[in-house]
């Protein structure tokens, strides 16, 4: 509710002036607080960069070796920050190329404005050349999208993509831009949007069902909370807090929400899903209650949805009325912005401990920690392993730093293993699982957050899959660590393979370039280590460098991430081993 | 659960792409369209969407929710066909010589309450309204004497309950 009434206090820039749509695109940025985005430029978006070129002072462009990376830069950036990245790029390959980008940034709810050129309005629907239908294209993954053809609609459809954006459930929004548009010249005025009439953000809050939420969770006796992205697009990370240590809920987070809770709370007993934590998955089938809050049930996290906490009643916090009963039949739902909700639940909820209840996730973890957890962080095997490698940066870096995974093995083990004292500081391609997304993004994470470390953690197949942003650390010297975890596999695949295609390794086994070299030839510094022994020291050398680091760290070609739900089983039958 | 004959009823801006947007929540679940119509609404400058489905209630709601997330989408209602008046249209070319000829024609015609749009020379053309059955029935009628072109719409309805497109729109303007 806060952002639409800050909105609305934006006053309308009353001077109007003559100027081409090129360089009222720039206008538009400016007037919505953009002062960084990332692109790459070509014929259709010219104008637009002509313009970049005279506003560099005010507005810095990114150049990505690849648009994909722009989308990836921007999420990042996004994610880090809360505001809304700005990816551009030109018509026909440029804008497929922001295709994976936008999905991703769709499913994982990032707020983004990618702006694209088009053909002009003459050639439209010709076969021209660099023509695509980006609009047809990018339909089913933007959260709306539009193409501007004369230069007059440009203000007001960038004020609506940035509203739509970054309101409600936020999402990626594309533009796209005939060049005729960008030539035309239009008297320019710039009215932040506050509203769209058919678009209803922040649905109204039932009190009733927040107090039917809460008396269910006062007459719980075994109550559980999952907590999601939603948290910390809602910021509502202190209300989390203040509900959990209240109640004394014991609290487990999905894969995008795991820094909305200091990872050191007593009450945080880690991640539901596939490879997340014994107790939660556990016991998620043995509460009586469960607390479900900005979260949608995504299938990695329920596993099968016929044994999915059938004993439990359910209370479902939502922003988006579209999540409510779309995978889980709840029986409470709240809908709003989750600090909303929360703050108006707050207040009704009782003071509680359930102390032997939170002692049941306890011994849970202890039975993981004694089979799985002590020796991934402390082996003993001569083989380094990913996980130690995640506990040595939580160690190095006091749990402080931001942490950029891509998707794979490393992803599952550094969500597993990484800790986080602040929010906004896990960023990875949960839902779209996109191989290639942490370079760039952290090359966003960092440019967003300049005062703090951005680790960069990749597998080797991930890295090599936009390898090439390396550019961009290097010409920008961007500070971000890279920590490549390299198996010589696609480790995740592999895994599949070994436990349900008894071991047939189709195309999961890579023979990997120097990466130490390349990122040489980059000039970034960098080193690689394949002993415990040099393991502490480099990770500490490379955070206390002040530019770019590369580190390769050699691990177990074929380890596994354990715990695991097996595709389609139960939540409680996670399989230690 | 089984499989009913859903209408779903979508209020939206009257904007390029929407349709593109909604078909393709459908494409994505993998749900035929089995009519379709878009037409201006009791509301000035707000369209209305009528599609036809058949499918599983838990899927049609879910469909509705998605239609409903889609920013230019006002709202979005799905009726089972107890809840709603609807219709179809459809429009029979037939050759001019069977009207002259064949006197069974005109009973057809008007057993169905069915209405002469057009008379040519070479061909003439019918209309008939009304649900999906009783177009059938006409043109299981018409049919051995040889149909030149036929076309049926797709269903509009109207629901008997209350759509408060009105009011709702109200209401987002002042959240």
């Amino acid at each position: 509710m806060e952002t639409l009434k800050e909105t609305k206090t934006i006053e309308k820039s009353k001077a109007t002036i003559k100027i081409s749509g090129a360089e009222a695109i720039i206008h538009c940025l400016l007037a919505e607080g953009v002062d960084l985005l990332y692109g790459y430029p070509g014929g259709a978006i010219m104008p637009v960069y002509d313009e970049l070129y005279k506003f560099q002072d005010k507005l810095t462009h990114i150049l990505t070796r690849h648009e994909q990376g722009a989308t990836h830069a921007a999420q990042g950036y996004a994610r880090v920050t809360g505001k809304v990245g700005v990816a551009m790029a030109t018509s026909g390959p440029g804008a497929t190329n922001l295709v994976t980008g936008l999905a991703d940034a769709q499913i994982d709810s990032t707020p983004m404005v990618c702006i694209t050129g088009q053909v002009p309005r003459h050639l439209l629907g010709t076969d021209a050349f660099q023509e695509t239908d980006i609009i047809g294209i990018s339909t089913p993954v933007t959260k709306w999208n539009y193409q501007v053809t004369r230069a007059e609609e440009i203000p007001k459809i960038l004020a609506k993509a940035f509203y739509i954006a970054r309101s409600g459930r936020p999402g990626p929004v594309l533009v796209d831009i005939t060049k005729n548009a960008q030539f035309e010249e239009i008297n320019f005025s710039y009215e932040a949007c506050i509203g769209v009439r058919s678009y209803n953000p922040y649905p109204k809050i039932d009190t009733t069902q927040v107090e039917a939420a809460a008396e269910l969770i006062n007459s719980a006796k075994k109550p559980f909370i999952v907590f999601g992205q939603g948290v910390i697009l809602g910021e509502a990370e202190a209300q989390l807090k203040s509900l959990i240590e209240k109640t004394g809920i014991p609290a487990a987070w999905t894969i995008l929400g795991v820094a909305a809770l200091n990872s050191e709370h007593s009450l945080n007993v880690g991640m539901v899903g596939m490879h997340g934590n014994y107790a939660p998955n556990l016991l998620t089938n043995e509460c009586d209650l469960l607390i479900a809050i900005g979260m949608r049930f995504d299938d990695r996290v329920t596993g099968n949805l016929d044994t999915y906490a059938k004993q439990a009643k359910i209370i479902h916090f939502d922003i988006d009325p579209a999540e409510i009963n779309k995978n889980v039949k709840v029986d409470v739902a709240v809908l709003g912005n989750a600090k909303d909700t929360l703050n108006l639940l707050l207040p009704l909820v009782k003071d509680n401990k359930h102390q032997s209840w939170h002692n049941v996730f306890k011994e849970k973890y202890q039975i993981e920690f004694d089979t799985l957890i002590n020796k991934d962080i402390h082996p003993t095997k001569e083989k380094l392993t990913m996980g130690e490698v995640i506990e040595q940066i939580n160690q190095a870096s006091n749990n402080s730093a931001v942490i950029v995974t891509d998707v794979g093995q490393h992803q599952m083990v550094a969500c597993r293993y990484a800790k986080f004292n602040q929010t906004k500081s896990n960023i990875t391609s949960g839902g779209l699982g996109t191989m290639g997304f942490a370079l760039p993004a952290a090359i966003g994470a960092k440019m967003g957050a300049m005062d703090r470390e951005v680790v960069a953690i990749i597998g080797d197949g991930g890295y090599q899959m936009t390898i090439q942003e390396l550019g961009v650390i290097f010409q920008h010297n961007v500070p971000v660590k890279i920590v490549v975890l390299n198996n010589d596999h696609l480790g995740m695949v592999r895994q599949w393979q070994e436990l349900f295609f008894e071991k047939r390794y189709a195309s999961t086994v890579m023979v990997n370039p120097d990466f130490v070299k390349i990122a040489e030839g980059y000039h970034i510094k960098s080193k690689r280590v394949s002993k415990r022994s040099e393991l502490k020291s480099t990770i500490e050398e490379m955070l206390a460098s002040k530019d770019p680091y590369f580190l390769e760290v050699k691990v177990e070609k074929e380890d596994n991430v354990f715990p695991m739900i097996p595709s389609g089983a139960s939540v409680s039958d996670i399989r230690l081993k | 659960m089984e499989n009913k004959w859903y209408t779903i009823s979508v209020y939206s801006e009257n904007n390029v792409g929407l349709l593109n947007r909604i078909s393709g929540i459908f494409l994505k679940r993998h749900i035929n369209i089995e009519a379709l119509n878009v037409s201006k609404s009791e509301i000035n400058s707000v369209s209305k969407f009528t599609i036809v489905v058949f499918t599983t209630e838990k899927w049609v709601k879910n469909i509705v929710g998605q239609v409903e997330r889609q920013i230019e989408v006002i709202k979005a209602y799905y009726h089972s066909d107890d809840d709603i008046i609807y219709q179809e249209s459809a429009l029979f070319k037939i050759s001019s010589d069977l009207l002259f000829d064949e006197r069974q024609i005109q009973n057809i015609i008007k057993d169905n309450n069915s209405q002469i749009v057009t008379v040519a020379r070479d061909f003439f053309v019918l209309s008939k309204s009304g649900k999906r059955d009783e177009i059938d029935k006409m043109y299981n009628q018409l049919e051995p004497y040889g149909i030149m072109q036929f076309v049926r719409s797709g269903r509009i309805a109207v629901s008997k309950a209350e759509m408060r497109i009105s009011s709702l729109l109200e209401e987002f303007q002042h959240n």
